[in-house]
């Protein structure tokens, strides 16, 4: 199929897919089997200047969007979901500062970025605090020139490894959603340490951890846009980076075909390969079919978020769901296909089936996500769009 | 610095197919690739350029789609490509090779390090780096494993033996030839990508470098390769028992009836 990329989309899939293939598979069940965070192939990354590519030029970037980078972890996921969440939780820490984020702290916090010299997070979640983001606990108190923020984030990604953190924290109990902020934390800020990692059941290369603050001061100037406006910077940030989970799990799906089409094509059984066999030949065609309707659909919303619409939330959403539930079904098909040896650790399609099952849940979990969706159709109903 | 690095382009396989009749390798129709080895030698052009602010060119002899192939060095940080290609320099054996390539040098102009790979994956001879460094009148050391210094107008490196390695002091310009111990390649980078597709390769015919036809391709080429075969290797062993006295007697036995060993003095 040709997708119509850019020379320049062209160059960043084709380096991408390289990485993936040559660095990032032969070590994508060590890192799992391990859980430790691959700091060799997030320096590959970097040298290869696939961080800058969703950053602005002015800014040590390439200029790219959101297609540049959903094309980058497509590929990066192909081998392992957990290794591009490293690249892509990054990029989610660094859009909240590239949406909102004035000339100055652009100018600092942007390049490092880009570079993959620094790596950034994003919290957001908390104990209490899930598909309920308005439940936040953490507060912000402005004293002098210093905001003091107090409370805990949990399962942060990258959380620990990261130097530049978004984090949303509580400035006015009684605004209730109007009453968060978005602030920039750095890592080494006295009062702000990590608490416990997280053993996860997949994407294990991908650290998670909790972000404790205990009177962690921080200056003023690191508020991002002004008080009062941490749940939309929040919100604006999740449906824009909404299409890179979505690539996530569209490159986790293309992987576990792609596994289960080689094996198909050299298990022997009844003296003939299984890929002679309809039954098998169905479940492949329907993954293909699957895998392919999420790429359009991807590709589709990446296309229209870069485009300068105002409102995406819906599609975002879509893409969404659509891709991370497509992942599970072709993950889980695919060890059915490979049979015994699919359920093997030795092969690396059930590392697929666990990575798969996290992109149903983050950045929303997919019930919400519906809820988002409809909400959004009523609305555009009712308004006679 | 200024650096040259030579690649050649080689079949994407391990099974390399003969011309019958010239017993020359069948390039046509097989992925080409940039010589495995040559790779190292291209990471070590781009390191050294960087560590000192040079200039590093990679310079190659081949079909026209070869500047296509070279590109790829430009991705990872060379800064120059030069292809030279002519039917002139068809058919060239190691010897015709060096002379073409050390004309292109020459015309390269000012340099201070030449780096090629081992050998080729295809013809396997390795004569082409001290070929090269003959014609052009400069020393050379093969096998080179590590570059322990080198500043103006001199380099210590590595030379790596089967069993160990020796330290080879030279002036420059020289030529080394490296080994894959010496680096690990790195990936290209989106900036360096964006550079190739921009980068113009240098296309030079004989005429360009003024090469002399008659040193050139066939014609310069006093090669012949009559036969390629890949040698039999049909290796017996048995085990000889016994004390270590009746062992050594059985061993010598068994070599003066082969005609290997001459009987010393007339006891034992």
């Amino acid at each position: 199929m040709n997708y119509f990329l850019t020379e320049e989309q062209q160059m960043i899939q084709e380096l991408a897919a390289q990485i993936a293939d040559e660095k990032i598979k032969p070590v994508a069940l060590k890192y799992d089997e391990e859980g430790t965070f691959p700091w060799d192939i997030v320096k590959i990354l970097a040298n290869s200047d696939l961080f800058g590519v969703f950053v602005g030029e002015e800014y040590g970037g390439f200029g790219g969007g959101i297609f540049e980078m959903a094309l980058v972890v497509e590929q990066l996921s192909r081998a392992c979901g957990g290794i591009a969440l490293a690249y892509a939780a990054s990029g989610l820490g660094a859009y909240p500062i590239i949406l909102f984020g004035t000339e100055e702290q652009k100018l600092k916090y942007l390049p490092p970025l880009a570079s993959g010299e620094k790596l950034a997070a994003f919290g957001l979640t908390e104990a209490n605090a899930g598909s309920d983001a308005a439940g936040i606990q953490t507060t912000a108190v402005l004293d002098g020139d210093e905001y003091v923020l107090n409370g805990t984030k949990q399962w942060i990604t990258n959380g620990g490894e990261a130097e530049i953190y978004t984090v949303i924290a509580c400035t006015n109990r009684l605004k209730g959603a109007r009453g968060f902020s978005a602030f920039i934390v750095e890592k080494g800020t006295p009062g702000f340490s990590f608490g416990k990692k997280e053993n996860k059941m997949g994407i294990r290369a991908s650290v998670t951890s909790e972000l404790v603050f205990e009177d962690c001061r921080i200056p003023k100037e690191n508020l991002l846009s002004r008080e009062g406006m941490g749940f939309i910077i929040a919100m604006k940030t999740l449906d824009k980076t909404r299409p890179g989970v979505a690539s996530q799990a569209l490159g986790i799906a293309q992987g576990a075909l792609d596994e289960a089409l080689k094996y198909s094509g050299e298990r022997v059984q009844f003296g003939k390969t299984i890929s002679s066999f309809q039954a098998v030949q169905h479940m492949l065609a329907d993954m293909a079919i699957q895998v392919e309707a999420a790429r359009s659909l991807v590709y589709q919303t990446c296309r229209f978020v870069d485009s300068g619409a105002k409102s995406f939330s819906k599609e975002s959403a879509m893409s969404k769901v659509f891709a991370s539930d497509t992942a599970m079904k072709v993950t889980t098909d695919a060890v059915q296909v490979m049979g015994g040896y699919g359920y093997m650790k030795e092969y690396p399609v059930e590392k697929m089936m666990r990575d798969a099952k996290i992109t149903q849940i983050y950045e929303g979990t997919n019930q919400i996500q519906r809820n988002v969706i409809a909400l959004e159709m009523i609305k555009e109903m009712k308004s006679g769009k | 610095m200024n650096i040259i690095v030579c690649v050649k382009q080689v079949p994407a396989t391990n099974e390399v197919k003969m011309n019958k009749e010239t017993n020359t390798i069948i390039r046509e129709g097989i992925e080409a690739i940039i010589n495995p080895f040559d790779t190292y030698a291209v990471e070590e052009g781009v390191r050294i350029k960087e560590k000192t602010e040079g200039k590093a060119t990679v310079l190659s002899m081949g079909i026209p789609s070869v500047a296509e192939l070279l590109k790829e060095t430009i991705a990872v940080g060379i800064d120059d490509a030069v292809l030279l290609s002519d039917r002139a320099f068809a058919g060239a054996d190691s010897l015709a090779t060096s002379y073409a390539l050390s004309m292109g040098i020459k015309h390269i102009g000012e340099y201070d390090l030449i780096i090629c790979g081992k050998q080729a994956i295809d013809g396997d001879t390795a004569q082409v780096g001290p070929g090269l460094a003959e014609k052009l009148g400069i020393p050379h050391t093969t096998y080179v494993r590590k570059i322990e210094e080198l500043r103006d107008g001199y380099i210590r490196c590595q030379r790596m033996t089967e069993d160990g390695y020796e330290v080879i002091e030279m002036p420059l310009p020289a030529v080394i030839t490296v080994v894959k111990e010496i680096n690990e390649p790195r990936l290209p980078s989106l900036k360096g990508k964006m550079r190739a597709k921009k980068t113009e390769v240098k296309v030079w015919t004989s005429d360009d470098i003024g090469a002399d036809k008659a040193f050139c391709g066939l014609k310069g080429s006093p090669t012949q390769v009559v036969k390629t075969f890949v040698p039999v290797h049909d290796i017996q062993n048995e085990m000889i028992e016994g004390e270590p006295a009746e062992q050594a007697a059985t061993l010598a036995k068994k070599l003066l009836s082969m005609q290997f060993a001459i009987s010393i003095g007339e006891e034992n």
